[in-house]
């Protein structure tokens, strides 16, 4: 160690924890194991004459790296707020106190316990320096918004209005996107009773007033580098010329494409008369509040049906499987425009569920049926081109029969497909396939993992519609509107509102070196040990968030803005050259050694439980206050994610003498809750060939558990560690306590 | 079927939903219904109806005339009002029934010897007469409404209830001869009169 670390060691005897805790012995320990350098005790540590004794101490340079023993890491945070030193906490009270009994004979054990975490505290902090901000990312308070649609152009404005410039790309020769192709749109204001002007024009008007947003038309983004805070990107015409801009953060509201209705063969497509919802509002268009005519022969529309949910929310080969959100209020705005031009049209909606989201859904509903519009409950199975009109086939599921009827024109709510680029994670296509069709890149990534934004489902871009919105696995970029998920202009309009919230929040968060959500604040970032490094890429595989190139030799190339600090690099690193300035293979490994290890014949088990701070660990702190008890054998590290934990942690573990070894993560899978997305999944499979290990060593397969945890498993979590303790007393006692 | 039927199926052709809307007291709310099903689900008699409101409110909308019309569903209604407190749509559900009762018996419609249908018109005719409610009268006529035998039969068999309620004076054997009435009968009568020029000038638009 080169510089000199003072390590203080406070212990706090508030709480109860001075009458059931030999507060003297800890100090003790803490001398003595934990080589502190002073030790001190407080009846009241969290008060201000508590904190101010630490933090004379600090002042007066005598400590460098300080122990709390006090409660768990997560209480008390403003009051344990300490500048320019390293600190740790060891939970004595509800990692300690709260859940074991307070009885004689629970003692000695939970004495033991409260012993091992103020070694493990002080272990961890002679092994952690003090973060300090990257040098990579500067100030660059411009933002690039791709797409300029409705969503596009509202989040360039509400940028704009924050104070930020904007570069607003979009592909075609106008501002507007699909809503400028609509006739009029459902209003997002009460009354909520008729179709409003689609605000297009009002929003150019006010994009092309304003100093701060520039906007490139005919152009794409053909090439996008870098990192929050120092984006490089090509801005490219049609024609070819390309100038180069740097932004901070980008947004990208690349919106949406229609299901392709001639997929939909039953419903006779082909047939002039039958159209989808963006064609029939280039009939209204036409028709511009006059009758709307039919294709075929020019016909004012006497009688038309609505077909909802027409090749979507079904299984069917080639359907699309989810509900888009907006196609019923779509279609009763649209059933609207004939009521409008002629009050005695014949308009039906025939619906399984009509489903109307947002706060004047219902009143838009009510007021259609108000002006007339029927509503049908019935499922459509056949459109043919009858002689005076589309003749349809329906079963009406009210009164249960099969109905056959003609209208005059037929319109199908199709669903929406986001346009969301080139799916990285699709399987590359097997030798001789034939690839029917290339997705265009939207931002043409200069990342190593891939050219376009990670999908979470359906090829929509998110990476969690509902814990963390807007924030996509590509850090510093945020996605918005109907490429994120389904949704209509108002909730599109939202959409951005918080997209660029949250571009402006890394903008600002990168040029201070913080991290964004959801570690958002912290300062530190891996480094690595180039000497040691194998090339092996395995930390730029399995980066969740592409925040790891490689240079011309093979070695990693860390981009700290794009990283969430998770350290699944750190797990996955083979040998261990990745570290944090506070959180490394040593600052956790040296805890797992710190341990008092009883030898074989003392009967006393040791269990190690390394839990997510994200879920777990709250989770056990919850059940503490719920006064919920557990082994006395455990002990407890929080750890960023699992996918941080370094399966050398759990061979150590085993060969110091552990029982048993728990490991507490969050969801995986297809409905993961996983705050770094794939952390948990990958730790899973890592621990899926613990087995080797665990038999080269002879020992039991069941000395090893990953288990799926959420933060309510409050009663959950004690039973698993119970679990594991009888489990250690059935196949007995470690034989590797030396 | 009635000449006012024929008269009203011409003008209004096959859109029995306007129909309803202009001639069914609180008609114009059958096509907020939204099809949830709460009414048919709260209907404490619902497994007794051939069509619940939910059903007869799609039927309406889905232009079948005579089976809403010859329906005995909403004869079945025991005005419980389970329905109307229930919907999420505020509908008067009840009302409604009781409204397309009331207008399937104008065109001559409803179903043939429905006996709340029946039980209805003696209670009309029972009261009208003297503008009070002759219970003697209306039990005894309620008794023979399906003929003399099963009257006589259904009289012996109320006979311990009639005595009982004659004992304890709540039915006076006098009333047979005419019963009491309310004090001003002609005008009584001058305002029922009244009331039915205004119903029939209702369906002179549907013309003579």
């Amino acid at each position: 160690m080169a510089v000199q670390k003072d390590i203080g060691a406070y212990i706090c005897s508030g709480c109860g924890l001075g009458d059931r805790l030999d507060c003297d012995q800890l100090e003790k320990v803490a001398k003595s194991d934990g080589r502190a350098k002073l030790t001190r005790q407080h009846e009241f540590l969290c008060s201000k004459a508590g904190v101010e004794m630490i933090q004379a101490d600090i002042d007066a340079g005598d400590v460098s790296h300080i122990v709390l023993g006090a409660c768990s890491r997560r209480a008390k945070t403003d009051a344990f707020n300490f500048e320019n030193v390293v600190m740790t906490r060891t939970n004595l009270r509800e990692g300690v106190i709260w859940v074991r009994p307070d009885t004689d004979e629970a003692r000695e054990s939970t004495q033991e316990m409260a012993d091992d975490y103020i070694r493990m505290g002080c272990a961890e902090v002679k092994y952690q320096d003090l973060p300090a901000p990257s040098q990579e990312q500067g100030l660059n308070r411009n933002m690039l918004v791709v797409g300029g649609g409705i969503t596009g152009m509202t989040s360039a404005i509400e940028a704009a209005k924050a104070g930020y410039n904007v570069g607003l790309v979009e592909k075609a020769g106008h501002l507007g996107g699909t809503a400028a192709a609509l006739y009029k749109r459902v209003p997002e204001r009460a009354p909520y009773s008729l179709p409003v002007d689609n605000g297009v024009d009002s929003l150019a008007t006010q994009i092309q007033g304003n100093p701060r947003i520039t906007v490139y038309l005919n152009s794409t983004v053909t090439k996008t580098s870098g990192a929050p805070g120092r984006f490089s990107v090509d801005i490219s015409t049609e024609s070819g010329d390309t100038t180069t801009e740097n932004f901070g953060a980008i947004v990208q509201s690349s919106g949406f494409e229609p299901y392709d209705m001639s997929q939909l063969t039953e419903f006779s497509p082909e047939s002039p008369d039958v159209v989808d919802q963006l064609g029939l509002e280039a009939l209204a268009k036409e028709a511009n509040g006059g009758a709307i005519k039919r294709p075929s022969d020019a016909k004012a529309v006497e009688s038309v049906l609505f077909v909802q949910c027409a090749g979507q929310r079904s299984e069917k080969e080639g359907h699309l499987s989810y509900c888009s959100g907006h196609c019923c209020a779509t279609s009763i705005k649209q059933a609207m425009y004939f009521k409008q031009a002629n009050p005695d049209t014949d308009t039906v909606v025939m619906y399984t569920d009509l489903r109307t989201p947002g706060a004047g859904g219902e009143d838009f509903y009510r007021s259609a049926q108000k002006q007339g519009v029927i509503f049908t409950k019935g499922e459509v199975s056949e459109v043919t081109p009858g002689d005076t009109g589309p003749l349809v086939k329906f079963n009406d599921l009210i009164l249960d029969e099969n109905v056959e009827q003609n209208f005059d024109l037929v319109v199908l709510a199709t669903g929406m497909l986001p346009n969301s680029g080139v799916n990285i994670d699709a399987p590359a296509p097997a030798e001789g396939e034939e690839v029917t069709e290339t997705p265009v890149s939207i931002l043409n990534l200069d990342y190593r993992q891939g050219k376009d934004i990670p999908q979470l489902v359906h090829g929509f871009t998110d990476s969690h519609f509902i814990c963390f919105p807007y924030e996509t696995r590509r850090t510093g970029i945020y996605t918005a509107g109907p490429v994120r998920r389904p949704m209509d202009i108002k909730q599109a309009m939202d959409d951005a509102t918080g997209a660029a919230m949250k571009a402006i929040q890394a903008i600002e968060n990168s040029s201070k070196g913080l991290a964004a959500h959801p570690r958002s604040g912290d300062l530190s970032f891996p480094s690595f040990r180039k000497e040691g490094c194998t090339q092996c890429k395995r930390c730029t595989v399995e980066c969740p968030f592409g925040a790891i190139n490689e240079d011309e030799r093979g070695f990693p190339q860390y981009n700290e803005g794009r990283c969430r600090r998770c350290g699944t690099c750190m797990g996955a690193c083979p040998v261990r050259v990745i570290s944090f300035a506070n959180y490394s293979v040593d600052s956790v490994g040296q805890q797992i050694k710190a341990v008092d290890m009883p030898d074989e014949f003392e009967e006393k088990p040791r269990l190690l439980a390394l839990a997510c701070e994200n879920d777990a660990y709250p989770a056990m702190d919850m059940a503490a206050m719920n006064k919920v008890e557990y082994s006395a054998y455990v002990r407890a590290i929080p750890v960023r994610c699992l996918g941080s934990v370094n399966t050398i942690w759990i061979t150590d573990a085993l060969n110091s003498g552990y029982d048993g070894i728990m490991l507490l993560g969050c969801q995986k899978g297809e409905n993961y809750q996983c705050h770094f997305v794939k952390g948990s999944e990958i730790a899973h499979i890592r621990m899926s060939k613990i087995d080797d290990t665990l038999s080269q060593l002879q020992l039991e397969k069941e000395r090893v558990g990953t288990h799926e945890v959420a933060i309510t498993d409050v009663e959950r979590i004690p039973q698993i560690i119970n679990e594991m303790a009888e489990t250690v007393q059935k196949i007995g006692m470690s034989p590797f306590k030396f | 079927m009635s000449e006012l039927n024929n008269r009203v199926v011409e003008k209004y052709r096959n859109n029995f939903l306007k129909e309803v809307e202009a001639n069914v007291e609180e008609g114009d709310w059958v096509k907020m219904c939204m099809q949830c099903g709460v009414c048919a689900g709260s209907c404490p008699l619902g497994d007794a109806w051939e069509h619940t409101p939910q059903k007869l409110f799609m039927m309406i909308r889905a232009g079948k005339r005579d089976e809403v019309l010859s329906s005995d569903a909403m004869w079945m209604c025991t005005s419980c009002y389970n329905c109307i407190v229930r919907c999420p749509r505020e509908l008067p559900i009840t009302h409604i029934m009781h409204g397309l009762a009331h207008y399937a018996a104008r065109l001559g419609l409803s179903p043939k010897n429905q006996p709340t249908q029946k039980f209805a018109q003696l209670f009309w005719d029972n009261l009208t007469k003297t503008g009070r409610v002759n219970e003697l009268k209306l039990g005894l006529n309620l008794y023979f409404m399906n003929g003399f035998s099963e009257g006589v039969k259904k009289s012996l068999e109320m006979r311990s209830i009639g005595q009982g309620m004659f004992f304890a004076k709540r039915l006076n054997p006098m009333e047979i001869l005419g019963g009491h009435g309310v004090k001003d009968q002609a005008g009584f009568h001058a305002m029922l009169d009244k009331a039915r020029e205004i119903e029939d000038a209702k369906l002179d638009k549907f013309g003579k």
